[in-house]
């Protein structure tokens, strides 16, 4: 079936831009703009991680330079190693933070719409409301009463407040609404599932490609994510990679600034991204193609 | 049947992770639980500090080995105004560190917001250590003491010893002589600038406004006095005005790329900054090491030695800290004893404020070796560098600093305006704030 999928959308693929004529290349042109834009600040990162501190500034922008493994090797003796540790601490912080936030999501989004309960939409409502703040807005209130709990410089502080995320809830209910037939769910039931039993094992599996998109979002939110570790912990041994870097940023004039440090810390800590990225995406694709030929 | 090998390894992954963080959990308590128990218990002491100064892990190190009794953890944490907010968010939650490095300008702020504990008493013994201008930063000229200076960042005029000579211009001595020499520059040669003024850092406007005299704050009885828009602060921003007009000088700001490049290109001639200067230029134009050398800064009037301070920070004590006495002990060891500020000048590389080892201070740093009375010549501008009582909300007046000479220097408007910006911003915030204000 995979192969008779991928051989019409490739002579509906093949047949497209002879249909349209010319201005076909204005889209294309445009998304070619668009990933210059994003992608050029990455290709500067890289760039810039390869050139020794007496290169940064004097030589060409585009130009690469020789210091890339003494930079990674400065980078990995700096303080004993404590990029490992941040490192370390970003992939708990994003992992687990987005492996809670997925399970949250679609649990809650498979029961807002496919059960009908009182205060139903009232939560719904609550959640489309919640959209609306933007988590920097709470990352200090948040502070103030994880203080109060005590909970204030703990790893906790970090995971709890990014697990239940409303747009996460939102397009996890609208997925589960349109993959999950509500048909296959009564015949479930008549063949004597629990409610349990057809959550785990009729409507998760349907939802995967919904799931592998939250935790992408997440993942990635999580991973940058700078103003909430950055208010909520005050132990360095706790920082995730985006704080650490800041430390080596920001540590007064006295002494020569790192930057060569930082730039190729920066470009380090994006390559598990990318590669997150790359090996993800393959799911999700055809995912989402067997979901819409069924 | 992907998806569901997929759903599979995520369920078993979600139950990993899980367990992982069970077993994280005892983490945030066994570290939370010495805390509670050290002010009942017998074992040490434990003190946690906040700092951003490099290798204060090191010095500690030499402190907790000589005192079991009085163990102190540092924290390394991002400098600058962000670590002032932090650190009063994180007092006014009830959890700060024992410990803080705190920054001169942002001690006040500190201080009205109950942060830092008054460790007077603690402190009888040492204020002979410090001069004068140095221990008001850390009274604001009240009873208190609220801090232990720890370094301090005089204002020096860094000049191009090469290219002053290529283009036959003196090492200026008064402001007057500058601004001839920054238009003699521009006929010789039209792509150098003497200098550039800078819009981003009002840190150094600051300092220049202090060599000049002002007093921006000062506190009469239970009420602030501001008084950013005074007269000497408005010949500085006069004086700095006319040159970027007429293109003396240029307008580029300072730490950015650009500005580093024109620093190894020599296509700036001068940067008049604080005895810290040496760091950053042997980071960002380490092609010209060797060919920089460091001045007394321009006076006003020929013949004086006053300067301003560009930075430099204290170590307060928490006002929440439960251990007030043994986190004053270690400060003033930190500051005060002669190998720990050794220790300070060679790990942290900072320029001291204990008087006794400013003069101390013997090789001249390596990107100034071509100078070896580097540090004799910051010693005598440190003993003339005059600074002023900060007021309670200078995050405010730097960022109105930050906008107003923005607006000003893109418009080629007047300086005067964004000095008087800054003056209302300070006050219409304080007032806000609920401050008392003494007209």
């Amino acid at each position: 079936m995979a192969g008779i999928t991928a051989a019409t959308s490739h002579r509906r693929r093949s047949r497209g831009p002879a249909g349209r004529g010319s201005w076909g290349i204005a889209p294309t042109a445009l998304l070619l703009l668009g990933a210059v834009y994003c992608l050029f600040p990455v290709f500067w990162v890289f760039i810039a991680a390869t050139k020794s501190p007496g290169e940064l500034f004097s030589t060409s922008t585009l130009a690469f330079g020789t210091g890339f493994l003494d930079n990674v090797e400065q980078l990995f003796a700096y303080r004993d190693g404590v990029f490992w540790l941040w490192a370390g601490n970003t992939l708990l912080y994003a992992g687990g933070g987005a492996l809670l936030s997925t399970a949250v999501s679609a649990i809650s989004g498979y029961a807002l719409a496919k059960y009908r309960f009182p205060g139903r939409n009232v939560i719904f409502n609550i959640l489309i409301g919640g959209i609306l703040v933007p988590a920097v807005v709470l990352a200090i209130p948040q502070y103030l009463l994880f203080s109060k709990f005590g909970l204030a410089d703990t790893y906790w502080a970090v995971l709890l407040p990014q697990i239940l995320h409303p747009y996460s809830i939102y397009l996890a209910r609208i997925y589960a609404s349109a993959a999950i037939p509500d048909s296959l769910l009564e015949a479930g039931r008549i063949d004597g599932a629990g409610e349990g039993r057809l959550m785990a094992r009729v409507a998760m599996p349907l939802m995967v490609p919904g799931m592998v998109t939250i935790f992408l979002f997440q993942f990635v939110a999580i991973w940058n994510n700078f103003l909430l570790p950055f208010i909520m912990l005050g132990d360095d041994g706790k920082f995730p990679l985006t704080v650490g870097l800041y430390t080596l940023l920001m540590a007064g004039a006295n002494q020569p600034a790192l930057y060569n440090l930082i730039l190729t810390g920066a470009f380090l800590s994006i390559v598990p991204l990318i590669a997150l990225f790359l090996t993800m995406q393959r799911y999700w694709r055809t995912d989402l193609s067997s979901g819409a030929v069924k | 049947m992907r998806a569901n090998r997929l759903g599979a390894a995520l369920a078993v992954a979600l139950t990993a992770t899980l367990a992982a963080c069970g077993s994280g959990e005892p983490t945030p308590q066994s570290s939370a639980a010495p805390q509670s128990s050290a002010p009942a218990a017998q074992g040490p002491v434990k003190l946690t500090y906040w700092t951003w100064a490099p290798n204060m892990d090191k010095i500690v190190d030499v402190w907790n080995k000589a005192h079991p009794d009085i163990q102190v953890t540092v924290s390394k944490q991002a400098g600058g105004d962000d670590a002032a907010a932090k650190y009063l968010t994180a007092a006014k939650a009830g959890n700060p560190p024992d410990l803080v490095q705190a920054e001169y300008q942002h001690l006040p702020s500190f201080i009205a917001a109950d942060a830092v504990a008054d460790i007077k008493a603690e402190t009888a013994a040492i204020q002979g250590e410090f001069t004068e201008g140095l221990w008001r930063l850390v009274t604001l000229g009240t009873e208190g003491v609220y801090g232990i200076p720890q370094d301090s960042g005089p204002m020096m005029l860094f000049y191009r010893q090469d290219l002053f000579d290529k283009y036959g211009i003196e090492v200026p001595k008064t402001w007057q002589e500058y601004a001839d020499a920054a238009r003699a520059v521009r006929k010789k040669d039209p792509k150098v600038h003497l200098g550039t003024f800078s819009s981003k850092d009002p840190g150094a406007f600051t300092g220049y406004a202090q060599q000049a005299g002002a007093q921006w704050w000062s506190i009469e009885g239970e009420s602030w006095k501001v008084n950013i828009a005074d007269e000497p602060t408005r010949k500085v921003a006069d004086y700095w005005s006319g040159l970027v007009k007429e293109g003396a000088i240029d307008d580029m700001p300072y730490f950015t790329p650009e500005w580093n490049k024109a620093l190894n290109d020599g296509k700036l001639l001068t940067w008049p900054s604080a005895v810290w200067a040496p760091g950053v230029l042997s980071s960002n134009a380490p092609k010209a090491k060797g060919k920089w050398a460091a001045a007394p800064l321009p006076q006003w009037n020929a013949g004086e030695n006053v300067s301003g301070f560009w930075g430099g920070s204290s170590t307060a004590v928490s006002a929440k800290t439960p251990n007030k006495a043994a986190a004053a002990q270690f400060a003033t060891w930190l500051n005060t004893d002669p190998a720990a500020i050794e220790l300070l000048v060679e790990e942290a590389a900072i320029y001291p404020a204990a008087t006794k080892a400013q003069s101390a201070l013997g090789e001249a740093p390596e990107y100034f070796a071509n100078q070896p009375d580097f540090w004799q010549q910051a010693a005598a501008v440190s003993a003339g560098a005059r600074g002023f009582t900060f007021g309670p909300n200078v995050g405010v007046t730097y960022n109105a600093f930050k906008d107003a000479f923005d607006k000003a220097v893109q418009n080629k408007s007047s300086f005067a305006e964004a000095v008087q910006s800054m003056q209302d911003t300070t006050v219409a915030d304080m007032r806000k704030a609920g401050f008392q204000i003494a007209q």
